[in-house]
């Protein structure tokens, strides 16, 4: 920051050459920031004033509290509590697989790949997030679910199994990358003072890194759930449109049968021919409600950690 | 092995120590497996579909449109449309990011409304893509009334949803450049801007540029913000104008994924997965090239 200053203080010499057009580029430059501000609004304002309408022909309370998700069929229902298990039993799935491997793989890249394995992986691991979601839905229904009934024989072509696993790998570099920053933090002095004490590089890496890490570590689960809940394409293809509840300890209930997920449901309406004026079409838009607030909740939290511990060792 | 490097021998008394060798070993297996799993898996994923595409990617499918029958179905439009949509919101979202990114760089002041502007764009960055189709949604089409499906409204809301994206990026490209640079400029008498427009931006503009690349590829492969703005699945023409509906490849695989048919299944939408990667890596590896020469023109 003082290098501004002191480049403000040679702009005085020359302010008179062309205030008007400095003035002219500075407005014009924060108007383009601006707009990101305006995006905000817009995005909340447009999910406030149709979930508002779509409100005041149906509860808050059904909504929030009804068990059965029926948005073009009569009787018509509009009860979340299905699409909200289809998305956790989901985000669940994938977080069994993405935390665990994303974190080892954090933990390779930064305690001891040497800088040159490093620089070849981490662009190699970003390759997974890169990936379109379509393209993950379709490995999913046409590859993985034949692959999983040579082991579960009964899975259904539908089913949230094949879809925890792709959105699983997906978030894997989220995991990895925000992890592997929280572990490159923490000061090498602890580590020297693990191994001065005659511990083995496991016990500082389990005892010491990982634990001073734990918050960063964290905030990466965070950001990366974060991710799978507001995941659309790969959820609709691989586990169906089927709004379903069931036990999350029945696993084969909750595993190899279809759902469907908060955004899958929205797909679902999206794709069918409901016209702008009628109440499944503002159901869209209390689900965006939703599953907007749910992800901005998680994204504030996990920015928050992560600058705790950026602070805490920089 | 990085192991026998890094790590001093452990002494002995220390309770850890007795096992510490073979616990060392097996972190280091189960760290390296944990790296490698994810890649393998979407490599073979690949491979099976480099193995189905074959025979089905052929001058036919890439010139015809989408049909019934699976040996004539084809996705020429859904590439146009794709490809158009990109080119369209290429100027609008440059221009607005490295707008932004000026402002937020050169102009700003370290203080609470810029560090607001910031935390906001960080979480624009994480909003779900099907979220920013009901932005597009509910303003392109019920407030300024344009219609269902077209080029315009499809490349405007893609315009806002990777925006965040192009703005962190041109950030960190701009402040990359050496502040030696600018105070030289200042020195010399140049104006603010001349100084951004002259010296700042020309050497941050491969960095830029890798960045819209690379979300560019991102636009591409979005589907859901589609579905939501009402672009159709089966367009038989290509766009002539803005105003006229489009169609993706990313939404042309979607419908395609419908079809029961194991000519689809494991024939035409392989193909049409493989044009749709192909593409992606193309912009991916333009990316690279743009950082490469980058990097060896400045250091």
């Amino acid at each position: 920051m003082e290098s501004i200053e002191t480049a403000e203080a040679s702009l005085d010499l020359t302010q008179g050459v062309h205030p008007w057009r400095e003035r002219l580029v500075r407005s014009a430059a924060f108007l383009c920031a601006a707009i990101t501000v305006l995006t905000t609004g817009g995005i909340i304002a447009v999910l406030l004033v149709n979930a508002a309408e779509f409100f005041a022909e149906w509860s808050v309370w059904d909504f929030l509290t009804g068990t059965k998700w029926s948005p073009a069929i009569q009787p018509v229902e509009y009860g979340v509590l299905p699409l909200v298990w289809g998305t956790m039993v989901i985000t669940l799935g994938s977080a069994l697989i993405a935390l665990p491997l994303g974190v080892a793989a954090a933990v390779y890249l930064s305690e001891y790949a040497r800088p040159k394995v490093r620089a070849v992986v981490k662009p190699y691991l970003e390759i997974l997030a890169g990936v379109p979601t379509v393209v993950y839905g379709y490995f999913a229904l046409v590859y993985v679910t034949p692959a999983l009934k040579t082991v579960f024989p009964t899975i259904s072509t539908f089913n949230t199994l094949s879809a925890s696993i792709v959105v699983g790998i997906m978030i894997i570099p989220f995991v990895a990358s925000i992890s592997e920053d929280a572990i490159r933090a923490v000061p090498k002095s602890l580590r020297m003072a693990g191994y001065g004490l005659g511990a083995s590089k496991f016990s500082v890496v389990i005892r010491v890194v990982i634990p001073a890490a734990f918050s960063g570590i964290i905030a990466s689960f965070i950001l990366a759930l974060s991710r799978a809940i507001g995941e659309t394409m790969a959820v609709t293809i691989a586990a169906g449109q089927t709004p379903r509840l069931a036990s999350i300890f029945n696993l084969e209930e909750t595993f190899l049968r279809p759902a469907e997920t908060m955004t899958a449901a929205m797909v679902n309406i999206g794709m069918s021919d409901v016209t702008g004026d009628s109440l499944a079409y503002r159901s869209l838009f209390a689900i965006g409600l939703v599953l907007f607030f749910m992800t901005f909740a998680m994204n504030i939290l996990g920015s928050w950690v992560t600058s705790r511990f950026r602070e805490k060792y920089e | 092995m990085a192991v026998s490097q890094d790590t001093p021998a452990p002494a002995a008394g220390f309770t850890q120590s007795r096992v510490g060798h073979g616990k060392d070993w097996l972190l280091l297996v189960v760290c390296l497996l944990s790296t490698c799993i994810g890649g393998v898996a979407l490599f073979t994923l690949l491979a099976y579909v480099l193995v189905d595409a074959a025979g089905w990617l052929d001058w036919q499918f890439l010139t015809s449109t989408t049909s019934r029958f699976p040996e004539k179905a084809g996705i020429f439009p859904a590439l146009v449309g794709s490809i158009y949509m990109a080119a369209l919101l290429i100027p609008p979202a440059m221009v607005l990011g490295i707008g932004a990114a000026v402002y937020l760089t050169e102009y700003a002041r370290a203080n609470k409304l810029t560090k607001f502007i910031n935390i906001n764009i960080a979480n624009l960055a994480g909003v779900p893509s099907v979220v920013w189709g009901l932005l597009g949604l509910g303003l392109f089409i019920q407030l300024f009334g344009m219609r269902y499906g077209t080029l315009l409204v499809g490349s405007l809301t893609m315009t806002l949803l990777i925006l965040p994206v192009i703005i962190i990026a041109s950030q960190e490209a701009i402040k990359a450049v050496p502040d030696s640079l600018r105070q030289a400029a200042f020195g010399m008498g140049a104006t603010r801007w001349q100084t951004i427009s002259r010296v700042v931006l020309p050497r941050a503009l491969p960095g830029i540029l890798t960045g819209t690349v690379l979300s560019l590829a991102r636009a591409l492969g979005e589907t859901a913000p589609l579905i939501m703005i009402g672009v159709p699945t089966a367009v038989f023409a290509t766009p002539g104008g803005v105003r006229d509906k489009f169609t993706s490849m990313t939404m042309q695989l979607f419908s395609w994924s419908d079809y029961p048919q194991p000519e689809f299944q494991y024939g035409v939408l392989a193909a049409g997965v493989v044009t749709l990667l192909v593409v992606l890596l193309s912009l991916n590896a333009l990316a690279i090239y743009l950082r490469h020469r980058f990097q060896n023109r400045h250091g």
